[in-house]
């Protein structure tokens, strides 16, 4: 995995539409997600999608767009999240 | 207990958030919402003849009053017609309610009579968008959608409603609070310190103000800033009546349109004060080359605003209006004559393009003409062309006037259905619509609810028979190959309109053009003023598109 990646892990409300609201942002800027993964956290209310994304000038950008979202809680860098994304990589290949 | 359905819970919760008149038109999908509204003896429906129509109208209320305002829309086409009017919403701040019908849930996603994506269509021109999934939802979210659309930088927020909702009964114990503004961001006393400091050892400073200014109400905080601190005042499309035309610190609205010493004085400042502003292209030309020599400090309510398009030495979240009454006391007065002195000697060597006195020779002078008539509580509103550059450099405008026009998106057919909504909402003020053909075309069916409505709403139409700034840039970056913006039909207005039942007035040969324009402006209800402009008639200075802002054609020379 490239050095110049990141992980957004992003807190929000878990409803259908809010994976279109955080996925618009991207690609209406032509900002291309690499990875995505989504799960539901303490009993289904809130869900956690970490986006694996290229480090780019736009990307403070991109975070505070985010954090405008209704439905976004919170938004943070969590760049030792790329390895995750190295071995769901090998699961997935399997 | 309560016990109601889906609509008629949502006509109560609009009527508690203070709503009086909604615009619209019924469809299939929103049958059970206008059932409901026909029972309401607190909100009056205004019956527009297109949805954008309805949009717009909502548009015009909202940006009179600064208070929300809502509008319905069947499904399918509609949602889409309606979608324009939000996009313009978005773009401009504006905070606008869209009720939507949908088709009930369980046909959802099957392609049903009338079924387009309202939701998802509705995402990226929407501050927030809902579709209620539940009747009683609607507790929550009707309260919460105007809490959004007022809080912070405002905007537009969509409910898309499905007809077996409206139609679901909903039993509650207790009436939710209504929605209202949530308080603006607190700022860091280090920043103000930071931007106090650059401003005080600043030696050519200037302030650029925008939409946010007139949203926050902040003209007269800006006004003493700029006394104080002897700092000249360059305004967006969007901030043309935060301070008084004629004040000799005022410099117009810079960019594209500009007067050419507006964008030199930029040219050479050394600090800009951007407030309320969000570094448009039509403003700045092309950002790299804006104000090359100037520290920014930059104060918005949105964070993504800030430092979005060019570094600020200081950026500050918050409401300009609170963040100008704590910057204020800490300024030193300082008369900066150097720096003054150089900007009237920019305005000596390049003289302003605007007509001093109103008059009827030239489309300028005819609107500054129309504003001596209008009194300094005109709501003046435009559609988008060369009328609408014409209006806003040459209008005498006032704090207390409302400057109603598509800044962002730009949306000919704007005009009409916003200046109605003005006139229901403040029907004790003087409305003017000044509009091009091409534009009032776009909408032009909404005389028929102006006519129905008896709103008082004088249109002065000037009319150049094509595309104004189509053919403007035609001549100018095409060599003058004039495709397509040319219109081989010359409507008779003034029949249209009288077709519509409105009063029209012609200038086209009038002996007194004075005494017209009088008598027109001074009737009461929808009024035409057709005004014959000449093709020709150019909106000078212009910057090309793309271009810096130094770059400008025209207007060398004293009109």
């Amino acid at each position: 995995m490239p050095d110049s990646r990141t992980v957004l892990d992003v807190l929000v409300n878990n409803h259908p539409g809010v994976m279109s609201h955080v996925c618009g942002l991207f690609s209406r800027r032509a900002f291309n997600v690499e990875a995505i993964l989504c799960l539901p956290m303490d009993g289904g209310e809130e869900s956690r999608i970490w986006l694996l994304v290229n480090e780019d000038d736009r990307l403070e950008q991109m975070i505070r767009q985010m954090r405008k979202l209704q439905d976004v809680h919170d938004v943070r860098l969590r760049p030792a999240a790329a390895e995750t994304f190295a071995r769901l990589g090998e699961v997935m290949r399997d | 207990m309560f016990s109601m359905t889906g609509a008629q819970l949502t006509i109560s919760l609009l009527e508690r958030q203070g709503i009086r008149t909604i615009a619209g038109i019924p469809g299939g999908a929103n049958l059970p919402l206008y059932d409901a509204l026909s029972h309401s003896t607190r909100i009056r429906h205004v019956l527009t003849r297109h949805e954008q129509g309805a949009g717009f109208l909502a548009q015009g209320m909202a940006r009179v009053t600064g208070r929300p305002a809502v509008c319905f829309a069947t499904s399918g086409p509609g949602a889409t017609n309606i979608l324009t009017a939000i996009a313009d919403a978005k773009l401009d701040s504006i905070p606008v309610i869209c009720i939507t019908g949908q088709v009930p849930r369980a046909m959802i996603g099957t392609d049903a009579f009338q079924e387009v994506d309202t939701y998802g269509m509705s995402i990226p021109v929407t501050k927030h968008n809902f579709l209620v999934r539940q009747a009683a939802d609607l507790l929550r979210i009707i309260p919460e959608a105007f809490s959004i659309a007022t809080s912070g930088r405002p905007g537009p927020v969509l409910i898309d409603i499905p007809r077996d909702v409206q139609l679901e009964r909903v039993t509650f114990e207790s009436w939710p609070e209504t929605g209202g503004s949530e308080p603006a961001p607190a700022f860091f006393d280090a920043d103000l310190e930071a931007a106090v400091n650059m401003i005080n050892a600043a030696r050519r400073p200037v302030l650029w103000i925008g939409g946010g200014v007139v949203a926050a109400g902040a003209g007269g905080e800006i006004l003493e800033l700029a006394e104080r601190a002897s700092m000249p005042v360059a305004s967006t499309l969007m901030g043309l009546t935060a301070i008084p035309h004629d004040h000799p610190l005022r410099m117009g609205m810079l960019g594209m349109h500009a007067q050419r010493h507006t964008n030199m004085a930029l040219e050479a400042c050394d600090l800009i004060l951007a407030a309320g502003v969000r570094f448009d292209d039509r403003a700045t030309g092309k950002v790299q080359e804006f104000c090359p020599q100037a520290k920014v400090i930059h104060i918005d309510i949105d964070h993504s605003e800030l430092e979005k398009l060019r570094p600020a030495s200081v950026a500050i979240l918050g409401d300009v209006g609170e963040v100008l009454r704590a910057l204020l006391p800490k300024i030193s007065p300082v008369p900066r004559s150097e720096w003054l002195e150089y900007i009237e000697a920019l305005k000596r060597a390049f003289p302003s393009q605007i007509p001093v006195k109103g008059g009827h020779a030239t489309p300028q002078e005819l609107i500054r003409r129309v504003g001596e008539l209008s009194g300094d509580r005109a709501v003046v509103v435009t559609d988008v062309g060369k009328h609408q550059m014409w209006a806003a450099q040459s209008y005498p405008f006032e704090p207390g006037m409302s400057w109603l026009t598509s800044g962002g998106l730009g949306t000919m057919g704007f005009g009409l259905p916003a200046a109605i909504g003005a006139a229901l909402a403040a029907p004790e003020r003087k409305v003017v619509c000044i509009s091009g053909d091409g534009s009032l075309l776009m909408n032009i069916q909404e005389m028929a609810t102006a006519a129905e409505q008896g709103a008082d709403v004088t249109v002065i139409l000037l009319n150049n028979v094509c595309l104004g700034l189509v053919h403007q840039q035609q001549e100018l970056f095409f060599k003058a190959n004039y495709f397509s913006s040319i219109y081989e039909v010359n409507v008779d207005f003034p029949r249209i309109a009288s077709g519509f039942g409105w009063k029209t007035w012609d200038l086209a040969g009038a002996q007194d053009p004075d005494a017209v324009l009088r008598e027109a402006l001074s009737h009461k209800g929808p009024a035409l003023i057709h005004v014959p402009v000449d093709r020709d008639e150019k909106v000078w200075p212009m910057v090309p598109p793309g271009a810096a802002n130094r770059t400008m054609l025209g207007g060398e020379n004293n009109a």
